[in-house]
């Protein structure tokens, strides 16, 4: 037995109905190490985390922690063993405030008095502090910002005593600037001894922070590497399975007249707050602009605006030579705008509905489809096989619910319904999320084909590199405002984390 | 769930619906539930059951009281099907049915006398104007101040039976009657014609073609199209610019509307008057009628005979010295052994 | 002095089989799950206690299956909705419609045979001399009394214990309960279980207290008044408080108006109730339309552990 591994994962197998997540995956991580998982979206890190952390219990294999095989069967028995799990998506009870959070299933001290609180709420404040962590912990989790909260979770699993500290993809709600603030905190918790393994597909971040690094590929394990062994270039062919490819040519622009101008707008988000604020922004006819930012910043709303969901407060749009006058799907999508919402089974599919249907979404009210108030049955399932074929989705059949289709699937059904209708200007919305390399390219080639033929995308991403090699311009949003905004050619990624950040 | 154990279960959430005979399998759990009740009461169920199918199927009178059962429950069930297509709970069928016998009733006390040519389609449309705005009531608030329908059409019920008991004891009473609560029998120009020498009356011709309608519209129609991606996910009908609220209106008021006729149908072409306790229920049953049928209009008419069945068969095994209340309480098992049924038929039972 | 005396134990009188139903279905939506079985199961605690006294006059014992027979309803609609994962609103109603059914059933027999001296009153005498309160409370009953109790307790383990905060958590966010440690299944099935055997109590308390007589159907759609109370007390057991007495006011008005021959007929007098929650509602959906209703944020919406991201 192995003392100073802290995880020894071996031959561990998860599988989920008939799709296999790990596949006789080994991973050791030794004690007192930041070590990296690293893998494309649905490589199967995550998977080997949930189980680590007890959310998922393998289907086969053995899990040691310090040397010994450990039975994980629940999230309390991952705490007991002195396993933290920082997840993607918190787990955190927004109503209730941070430090009830951190306390959250302690069960030996039943009754919960002001001064229990109040001693509680020191004892994490203190430990916030050691760490470098801080946070008020008085407030509801929902006042709290999106870094902050992450802070909580960590001093939770430090809370509850974690020795191993597992966070999952933690950037990929930060700014660049609480990122690097982030690893300077990974740093203060190996120097006190603790374990850290983090999950991400950022390369970059990798080689900044981890002693060691893993690489996971479509459920296998391929290799664990000394970062001071390897570089960039290795680790990213280890991990796409080929070099990662030369930006594609891009055929020169064609700068065509303007086609969207958005003037002064103020909108309103959910709460009441401002969500856009003096928002400005032109497209052109045959380009794609690029929208960064780190979520939560006005990019939902200002989709929500262009597709006639959300009613704006102040400003002009002005959209084909047309002023708006007000909100309205049914007017956006008359008027050439089709949007690929961020949550594809959310808002754009109607999962149990099978492809005829989802495709129609868009286009049910226009002659070709139906006469008179009825739908042209024969000829939509014409239509709609012709679609299917031309962008090659995988189905069952017509009528197969579309919940049983890849994510991949679903994402060219989506696109087959969007582009189908010859659309000026299309909105997508983090269009490549959750979808592995392959179904990526897919969408990025159909986006690229959208402005060769002159159309433009407004393209609203927080994957950097999609929108580095996508994009002829970046507008940068902050705060609900336009930071700036680079050309193509003269995009800089520091500068634009910069930016993000509300820096610059 | 049972982490722990051997084997575990597991929900296909995704899985196919479930098989038809499920559906089957709930029903005969149902009677071998209430068998247990029955048994205990000190009857044999056996020879209660016969009683029952023999009563409602066993012999022409029953067999066409079926079928007048049959007709309120098949339009209050095909109405409550469409709001429950969209998501929306009506279970206001009994108050949407009062209402609507309540209006054409009015048509008989308010305006006697006028020839049938005039006096049934009138009846006809107050009742189903009735019941559509007693639909309506529900509607408004949810689709105004996002207000639980299931609650405020609930409580519709109670208001609308309050009101049918005023009426019946109060204004509209016959005073030819003895004191019993109802009110003056209709004219002959006042009742729908019935259908040969039976107590099946024209009712079920509109109930029937109700039904075919619904279905041929649900199926073809833009309308139909839009219901069915506001049922399957309003966030996606949304986004495709559809007015989900002018739906809940629209299909409240249609489902209202229906129960509202079959009021009219009750008055007119069954009992001859507004009688106090005029619905034993049909808006309650009419909801599992739906459930069972899976919201399918051609299913609702099989179902809607099914459960006639039940009430009458209630009513004949009276004699055994059963209550009727007999027929409800088969009613709420088939309800809990369908959604038990429908869910284990996607449960698989996986081996650690 | 005395009138306002008066009217509060009409108040407290009518509204308090409400409480009971409120208190229990804040305990089950408090844990995300619906239960819209009210109704029935106040219905079959009404039955149930009256078939057990009748046959047996013991209190206890009353109780005792009141408890049983509803809690294995509770525990029922538990494993269709948490184990099973099936329509919560189907169930519930399904409960509704069985229950009653079935309450008609068993009750045929018991129908109009009333219940005498069934449940004893605290008689705290020394206390009437306190202006208004002191009649009110010296001769509550035992049923009145255990309500008060129950929503000290409730205020007590909903805000001042860990499990409490626990309960909220399962409530809110489940997934997040679930890795910290807490048992949701646990809780929900716990919820369900207590929260029905409330509502049976409130049914029994309704028919040995308010009314104590079985009548078909005597509840009257208090169960459905009882889920609206639930939203207008904003799952909080201290204003359900409220809450039940100001319906149990309205509908002991009522009556009082009925009794000294009030012009208006008394079917529109009993409409008060039903047209007052419609109203209560509105009240509700109208101020909180861009606010949190303080509904627990998971309810209705099943858990489960093993999910893909």
């Amino acid at each position: 037995m192995d003392e100073t591994l802290a995880v020894d994962l071996r031959q561990i197998t998860k599988q989920f109905g008939t799709t296999l997540a790990n596949d006789h995956v080994n991973f050791q991580v030794r004690k007192g190490e930041i070590h990296a998982l690293l893998g494309e979206n649905g490589a199967g890190k995550s998977t080997v985390m949930c189980m680590l952390s007890g959310v998922y219990r393998p289907t086969s294999g053995e899990i040691l922690l310090n040397g010994a095989v450990a039975r994980i069967h629940s999230p309390k028995d991952a705490v007991k063993l002195g396993v933290g799990m920082v997840f993607q998506n918190f787990r955190l009870v927004p109503s209730l405030t941070a430090a009830e959070n951190i306390v959250l299933g302690e069960t030996h001290q039943v009754w919960r008095t002001k001064a229990w609180m109040a001693r509680k709420t020191a004892e994490i404040e203190a430990l916030a502090t050691r760490f470098g962590l801080p946070f008020n912990a008085g407030r509801q989790v929902w006042q709290l910002s999106v870094g902050e909260q992450q802070r909580v979770e960590i001093v939770k699993t430090l809370y509850r005593g974690a020795e191993l500290i597992i966070l999952d993809e933690p950037t990929s709600v930060l700014t660049p600037g609480e990122a690097d603030q982030l690893f300077v905190t990974l740093q203060q918790l190996r120097s006190e001894g603790k374990t850290v393994i983090l999950t991400t597909h950022k390369l970059k971040e990798v080689m900044a922070v981890a002693d060691r690094i893993s690489v996971m590929r479509k459920g296998k394990m391929l290799a664990t590497l000394d970062r001071s062994a390897t570089d960039e270039r290795e680790v990213a062919r280890l991990m796409v399975g080929q070099d990662r490819q030369e930006p594609r040519p891009r055929k020169a622009r064609l700068k065509g007249p303007t086609l969207l101008d958005m003037r002064n707008l103020v909108v309103i988000g959910d709460h009441g707050r401002h969500a856009l604020e003096d928002f400005h922004m032109t497209i052109h006819e045959g380009e794609i602009v690029g929208i960064a930012g780190v979520a939560g910043n006005g990019q939902k709303e200002l989709a929500e605006v262009l597709a006639g969901l959300r009613m704006w407060k102040s400003g002009t749009i002005t959209f084909r030579d047309t002023k708006w006058k007000g909100a309205s799907v049914r007017h956006s999508i008359e008027s050439g705008i089709s949007h690929v919402p961020e949550n594809r089974m959310k808002s754009g599919l109607a999962g149990s509905l099978g492809s005829v249907d989802n495709l129609l979404v868009k286009s049910y009210r226009t002659p070709a489809r139906s006469k008179m108030g009825f739908l042209r049955h024969a000829e939509n399932r014409l239509w709609s096989q012709g679609l299917v074929e031309q962008f090659d989705v995988k189905t069952a059949h017509l009528d197969a619910p579309v919940h049983h289709m890849s994510g991949g699937n679903q994402q060219k059904l989506l696109f087959a319904r969007e582009i189908h209708q010859r659309p000026h200007l299309m909105v997508a919305v983090h269009p490549s999320q959750g979808l592995d390399v392959g179904a990526t390219d897919g969408v990025h080639n159909l986006l690229m084909t959208l402005r060769d033929e002159g159309k433009s995308v407004l393209l609203i991403s927080e994957d950097l590199d999609e929108l580095l090699l996508l994009s002829d311009r970046i507008v940068v949003l902050f705060g609900g405002r336009v930071m700036g905004e680079v050309t193509h050619d003269a995009a800089d990624r520091e500068h634009l984390g910069m930016m993000m950040a509300g820096v610059v | 769930m049972n982490q722990r154990g051997k084997f575990r279960l597991e929900i296909d959430p995704s899985g196919k619906e479930s098989p038809w005979w499920v559906t089957v399998l709930a029903v005969v759990l149902a009677f071998g539930l209430v068998a247990v009740f029955i048994a205990a009461t000190g009857k044999n169920p056996g020879a209660v059951y016969a009683k029952m199918l023999g009563g409602a199927f066993g012999t022409e009178f029953g067999l066409t009281e079926t079928l007048v059962k049959a007709i309120p429950l098949m339009l209050c069930g095909l109405g409550v099907s469409l709001a429950y297509r969209i998501q929306v709970w009506n279970i206001g069928a009994e108050g949407q049915f009062v209402a609507g016998a309540l209006a054409a009733t009015a048509v008989t006390i308010y305006l006697p006398g006028l020839p049938f040519w005039i006096a049934l389609p009138l009846m006809l449309t107050v009742g189903m104007l009735a019941g559509a705005v007693w639909g309506l009531f529900t509607a408004l608030p949810k689709v105004l101040f996002n207000v639980n329908e299931l609650i405020i059409s609930l409580m519709l019920n109670y208001v609308a039976l309050l009101a049918l008991d005023f009426f019946v004891f109060g204004p509209w009473r016959d005073p030819a009657g003895m004191n019993f609560p109802g009110t003056r029998p209709f004219t002959a120009e006042e009742s729908l014609p019935v259908l040969g020498a039976t107590r099946l009356h024209f009712g079920l011709i509109l109930g029937l073609l109700a039904v075919a309608l619904a279905a041929a519209f649900v199926k073809t129609t833009r309308w139909g199209y839009e219901l069915r991606l506001i049922g399957a996910n309003p966030e996606a009908a949304r986004h495709a610019g559809i007015n989900i609220r002018g739906h809940i209106v629209v299909v409240m008021l249609l489902s209202g509307g229906l129960a509202g006729i079959a009021g009219m149908a009750e008055v007119s072409g069954v009992t001859h008057r507004l009688l106090y306790g005029i619905s034993p229920g049909y808006g309650y049953t009419a909801i599992i009628v739906a459930w069972i049928a899976r919201l399918n209009p051609f299913g609702i008419v099989v179902s809607a005979v099914l459960f006639g069945g039940l009430i009458v068969g209630g009513y004949s095994v009276q004699t055994l010295g059963l209550p009727s209340s007999i027929s409800s309480l088969l009613q709420g098992s088939v309800l809990f052994f369908l959604i038990a049924g429908s869910i284990l038929g996607k449960v698989r039972v996986r081996w650690n | 002095m005395e009138l306002i005396t008066q009217l509060l134990i009409a108040a407290m009188a009518a509204g308090t089989p409400l409480l009971f139903a409120t208190l229990g279905g804040i305990l089950v939506e408090r844990s995300g799950i619906i239960q819209l079985g009210t109704e029935g199961l106040m219905l079959m605690g009404a039955v149930t206690a009256a078939m057990t006294f009748l046959a047996t006059a013991s209190l206890p014992l009353t109780v005792l299956m009141v408890l049983l027979v509803t809690g294995l309803m509770g525990a029922f609609h538990a494993f269709l909705t948490v184990t099973l994962r099936a329509n919560q609103i189907v169930s519930g109603l399904a409960m509704t419609l069985f229950g009653a059914g079935l309450s008609a059933y068993l009750g045929k027999k018991i129908t109009g045979i009333p219940l005498q001296g069934a449940v004893p009153k605290i008689d705290l005498g020394w206390l009437d001399p306190v202006p208004i309160l002191g009649p009110v409370l010296g001769h509550l009953d035992v049923f009145t009394w255990a309500s008060l109790v129950l929503v000290v307790l409730m205020t007590l383990y909903l805000y001042h214990t860990s499990w409490g905060l626990h309960l909220r958590a399962v409530g809110d966010n489940p997934a997040t309960a679930d890795v910290m440690g807490i048992r949701v299944q646990v809780f929900r099935y716990g919820c369900v279980i207590l929260g029905s055997m409330l509502m049976g109590l409130g049914g029994a308390n309704l028919l040995m207290v308010f009314s104590p007589t079985w009548i078909e159907g005597m509840t009257a759609g208090r169960g459905w008044i009882a889920i609206a109370l639930i939203i207008f007390a904003r799952w909080n057991p201290l204003y359900a408080l409220a809450a039940a007495y100001f319906f149990g006011l309205l509908d002991s008005l009522g009556f009082r108006l009925q009794l000294a021959g009030s012009p208006i007929p008394p079917y529109f007098l009993k409409m008060i109730p039903y047209l007052l929650t419609i109203a209560v509602l509105i009240f509700v959906g109208w101020r909180t339309k861009h606010k949190l209703s303080g509904s627990p944020m998971a309810l209705g919406v099943p858990y489960i552990r093993e999910q893909r991201f």
